[in-house]
């Protein structure tokens, strides 16, 4: 091929890849977050900060419609690294991996080396820990964490949770157990949450990540977390709290009372909305030059004077 | 020439054997397979969710989804660990009871095998 025709090529991929969503920028803007594409970038200007959450890479798999999650994955830390403004850190909220492989972790952990950004903050998916109860995982990222792997940070006068609800996942109701087959927080997390929160005043923003939903997206898919109303509760006195999860693999967003709830794209594959397919898994027929439009990152923008949070959903696809 | 025709009888004999076994193998290798005691892991169910199966029977599961999965006793006395597609587990069943298991990547995915 030409290289002209190879340039045809690229700028064509890279103009699809301008509506795939790959990740979302967070703006604080005294207090609430809000999200945008990566795209407005004007808009974050005045933030104080911005962080950004990059979410279910799944390295190892290899099927339709993503044969090189790696590729995407990079692209995704290439967008990181074209921000204007540096983040102040990263957020990855989990399914690093497709297997729990030690050679996935370490290829997704390579290659977010390469993002300029000063830390990258994790939380496991259930994907990294189904094999051996996270031990791999907290191996490699479990360090300055409590309990089973909670943790929880302050950065700019707004206080950041780390929740884990893959661990100890408990069967579902099908065969006349009473589960839900949700995520689960367990008992000493809700007790360590409760106390991380005491000494805080309730005009500190709280940002709380996790990899799977804290709000029921769907019951027959198990897209919600047991005990999530009660983690809530501790926060119900704060005046802003953010929820940011992965594991749906599509934006979906939800306000209740002073909780914004919002959920990131996946840097390798897309998941059907809940009831328009039989099950949940990769959407298998995306067209070669509409995947990235499927696959993102949020950037989030914190803006001090107005103490609000702005999220930017930005797709791998957009320029 | 007795032991002769004898040991000419069981050669005959043992050839028949391993012909009928490699075509037995043959057979199996193009029939769509229908096992019993099998659990087939499709579309993010088990089929059949309820299996019963006598006392000393091994239950194995396959994997037909691209989605990987896994087969894991809800008190943990058996777990597949990772099965991919096309990937099989098997397990033994020596004491009558019901067996609850379910994906532990999909929770929401369960069954149970009753041994009697």
């Amino acid at each position: 091929m030409s290289d002209e025709a190879n340039e045809m090529k690229r700028r064509s991929f890279l103009k699809c890849m301008a509506w795939a969503g790959t990740g979302l920028v967070w703006a604080m803007n005294g207090g609430v977050l809000s999200a945008a594409e990566l795209l407005a970038e004007p808009k974050r200007k005045q933030a104080g900060f911005t962080f950004v959450q990059i979410s279910d890479s799944h390295i190892g798999f290899n099927k339709d419609p993503n044969h090189d999650v790696t590729k995407t994955f990079q692209e995704a830390v290439d967008r990181i690294n074209a921000l204007e403004e540096q983040p102040a850190f990263v957020i990855h909220t989990g399914d690093i991996t497709h297997l729990a492989a030690a050679a996935q972790f370490d290829t997704a952990a390579q290659i977010l080396k390469g993002a300029r950004t000063s830390q990258v903050y994790y939380v496991p998916g259930e994907h990294d820990v189904f094999t051996d109860d996270g031990k791999l995982y907290f191996e490699r990222f479990g360090r300055g964490t409590q309990g089973q792997g909670w943790q929880s940070f302050d950065y700019n006068g707004v206080h950041f949770i780390g929740l884990i609800n893959v661990l100890n996942l408990k069967q579902g109701s099908g065969t006349g157990l009473g589960g839900t087959g949700f995520g689960q927080l367990g008992q000493d997390q809700l007790t360590w949450l409760q106390k991380d929160v005491k000494g805080l005043s309730s005009s500190t923003p709280i940002v709380v990540f996790a990899h799977i939903p804290l709000w029921t997206i769907s019951q027959d898919w198990g897209w919600g977390t047991d005990e999530s109303e009660q983690a809530l509760g501790y926060l119900k006195r704060f005046g802003s709290v953010t929820v940011l999860n992965g594991h749906v693999h599509q934006i979906m967003q939800k306000v209740e009372g002073n909780v914004t709830f919002h959920t990131a794209r996946s840097t390798a594959y897309p998941q059907p909305v809940p009831g328009t397919a039989p099950a949940p898994g990769p959407i298998k027929d995306v067209p070669a030059d509409k995947l990235r439009s499927m696959l993102g990152l949020p950037d989030v923008n914190y803006v001090a004077k107005e103490n609000q949070l702005a999220v930017v959903d930005e797709t791998l696809g957009s320029t | 020439m007795l032991i002769k025709r004898n040991l000419m009888f069981a050669l005959t004999l043992a050839l028949i054997v391993v012909g009928v076994t490699a075509y037995s193998r043959h057979a199996h290798a193009h029939t769509p397979a229908v096992y019993a005691n099998e659990i087939v892991i499709q579309n993010f169910a088990f089929e059949p969710s309820t299996l019963t199966v006598k006392a000393g029977a091994t239950v194995t599961w396959v994997n037909r989804d691209d989605e990987p999965h896994t087969a894991t006793a809800t008190d943990k006395r058996f777990n597949s660990k990772t099965l991919e597609n096309g990937d099989k587990f098997s397990t033994q069943f020596n004491t009558p009871g019901t067996y609850n298991y379910y994906c532990a990547l999909h929770p929401k995915m369960t069954g149970q095998v009753i041994v009697k």
